[in-house]
């Protein structure tokens, strides 16, 4: 605590964190197969998202069922910028672009939320998460219907080639490549919720979480506030959309559906609501868990088609668990055991 | 002129169930203040109980009571066991809470019975009845769900009104701390809310799966649906959820019919969202608004 060595403005520290999780990211990637380089990129994307559902339902109190649609609103936004080899719009302003239109899209739905709490929001972005795949049917021409859209990825430009050979002594993969832009983006985007979710706007949005009336003595507005952590998470989904369209090429309504939503919440559930780090730890058991699990089922004689399923079985069991029995989550509940062992009299 | 009528009498059979099922979510919400989300899933579980009842050879009704009869069990079971800790706690954990049931049904329902499409036979015509010469888009199925649901909601408001169960779970759902000092067991008379409203949910799903597919997620938007509606009546009046049902069916049912059926959700959030905007507190509340 006391060392120099750490800074002590939390902006320091948490860009130092993400430096050093930069280079854990690069010797993970580059020592693991392709494979798991795809899932790495899997569980950035979920991470990302999970970190911007994470700021809002724990800081906030809001919950939003709605976090898969807003996702798929940064994926067909980068889906329809990347049509194919010639698009040549560079990859970060496509990513921007999925962000800022996913941004406006979370305003609108947050002004709405605003006036609304707890069952009354969760139904309202319940219907937003089963209404979005809808509006791609509708409109086949533009959004490709139920085949979705194909996503070109760009070649990676040359100096990032000849950094990672320099970097790492291997040629860059595409795969490689997919992982690297979603793992910097989710420490870019983590940076970044740290750092509200610890300031000025972090104090309001948790004021007018725990008690609005105070909140609101406190000369804080109350929709502004409620609003404006929507927006924030929904940028998060719209950058989580667009790396989950670089990863697997396609936007596609199946991608998109009210499980994705609702298994992203037992992520953020788990790992406990507010926390950053159990998010990517939420994130992390979506990703990984599912093979586990399946394989176990087919070892237990079940057909492949039924232990798919297992999976989000465990994710709601774990969920109604958590709910029950450790309300504080993964996170909270390690760091609550943590703050008594310390706080015994010696 | 008569797409007009037809799309008006399928608006008219869907909100019937839709009421239904918007009846079922304002039950538990008046008397333990949650929503419950895994209300979908609950049915379609119960629906696949019915189908496994039919296709072991037995008749419909014999399934249809089956539905009913599991749809009563679980829902006191799930909410003497899983819901009462966090009845009276934080809003948020109760909607987590219902969130991870319907998780955990829904994944089970798939584990047990398989995750494709199965069709589900119906007790009466599917087919539209002739009136002269013309086809109109009134089956006798659909005039059965009118019917059943009817039936249902009447019981209910004799239950409610002229007996004494019914008159100690309003006193339950009213004021918990009085009815109990009154010799009321209040436990008791949310655990048989929780079933009633299930078994209400049960019906709606045996009407919608009637003559169509069933599937996991087959009820998946009906829960939107009926939360539409429910919230439409004001989410604390049964008379609300039935109008708002009925509303809802019927606006639905234009929008399928002259605009798109992929758009039907959509146009719901839309609904959902004026009414929100315009009165919070739904048609026909009378409670005002919470302010804390």
């Amino acid at each position: 605590m006391g060392s120099r060595l750490v800074p002590t403005s939390p902006l320091a520290r948490h860009l130092l964190v993400a430096v050093l999780g930069l280079v854990v990211v690069v010797v993970v990637l580059q020592g693991v197969s392709d494979f798991r380089r795809f899932q790495l990129a899997e569980l950035a994307y979920l991470g990302i998202a999970a970190g911007g559902l994470t700021v809002l339902t724990g800081l906030n109190g809001q919950i939003s069922l709605g976090h898969g649609a807003l996702m798929a609103v940064g994926a067909y936004v980068t889906a329809l910028l990347l049509p194919d080899r010639d698009a040549g719009t560079p990859l970060p302003l496509v990513v921007l672009a999925a962000v800022a239109v996913t941004l406006l899209v979370g305003a609108v739905v947050g002004a709405a939320a605003a006036r609304l709490h707890g069952p009354y929001l969760a139904g309202a972005t319940l219907a937003l998460a089963v209404a979005v795949p809808g509006i791609a049917l509708y409109f086949k021409e533009t959004l490709g219907g139920e085949q979705g859209l194909r996503v070109v990825l760009p070649d990676p430009p040359g100096w990032v080639l000849d950094a990672t050979y320099f970097v790492t002594g291997q040629d860059l993969t595409t795969s490689g490549y997919v992982a690297l832009l979603a793992w910097l983006t989710l420490l870019v985007t983590y940076v970044a919720l740290a750092n509200l979710g610890r300031g000025r706007v972090g104090r309001r949005w948790r004021a007018v979480r725990d008690h609005e009336v105070a909140a609101e003595l406190a000369g804080i507005d109350l929709g502004r506030a409620r609003v404006s952590a929507f927006v924030v998470s929904a940028a998060a989904a719209g950058a989580a959309g667009a790396m989950l369209a670089l990863t697997v090429r396609l936007a596609a309504p199946s991608s998109f559906s009210l499980t994705l939503s609702l298994t992203l919440l037992a992520a953020v559930v788990l790992g406990g609501l507010g926390s950053l780090a159990g998010a990517l730890a939420g994130a992390a058991l979506l990703t990984f868990l599912p093979q586990v699990v399946t394989d176990l089922g087919t070892g237990l004689g079940l057909s492949d088609i039924r232990a798919a399923e297992l999976a989000p079985l465990v994710y709601g069991l774990v969920m109604v668990a958590v709910v029950l029995l450790a309300p504080a989550g993964l996170t909270g509940t390690v760091r609550s055991l943590l703050t008594t062992s310390k706080g015994t009299p010696r | 002129m008569q797409q007009l009528l037809n799309t008006a009498l399928g608006g008219l059979t869907l909100g019937m169930v839709y009421a239904a099922f918007a009846l079922a979510l304002v039950l538990i919400w008046r008397s333990t203040r949650v929503v419950n989300f895994a209300q979908a899933p609950m049915a379609m579980v119960t629906t696949f109980v019915a189908l496994a009842v039919i296709e072991a050879g037995h008749s419909y009704w014999l399934g249809f009571a089956a539905a009913l009869l599991s749809g009563l069990l679980l829902g006191a079971f799930l909410e003497r066991v899983v819901v009462r800790p966090v009845e009276g706690k934080a809003e948020i954990n109760a909607v987590i809470l219902t969130l991870g049931l319907f998780i955990v049904l829904h994944a089970l329902a798939a584990v047990v019975f398989g995750n494709r499409f199965r069709s589900f036979p119906a007790p009466f015509g599917i087919r539209g009845l002739e009136v002269g010469d013309r086809t109109i888009a009134l089956t006798g199925f659909g005039i059965f769900t009118i019917v059943a649901v009817v039936v249902v909601m009447a019981l209910l408001v004799a239950l409610f009104r002229f007996t004494d169960v019914g008159l100690r779970m309003r006193a339950a759902a009213h004021s918990p701390e009085v009815a109990r000092m009154l010799g009321v067991r209040v436990g008791r008379m949310l655990t048989l809310g929780w079933a009633l409203a299930s078994v209400v949910g049960s019906l709606a799903g045996l009407l919608i799966a009637g003559g169509s597919l069933v599937h996991p997620g087959f009820m998946d938007s009906v829960v939107v649906f009926g939360f539409v509606a429910a919230v439409l009546g004001g989410l604390d009046s049964p008379v609300g959820a039935v109008v708002g049902g009925l509303l809802l069916g019927l606006s639905l049912s234009f929008v399928s019919g002259y605009v798109g059926s992929q758009l039907v959700a959509l146009a719901a959030l839309g609904i959902l969202m004026v009414v929100l905007t315009l009165r919070p507190g739904g048609l026909f509340a009378h409670t005002p608004a919470r302010r804390v």
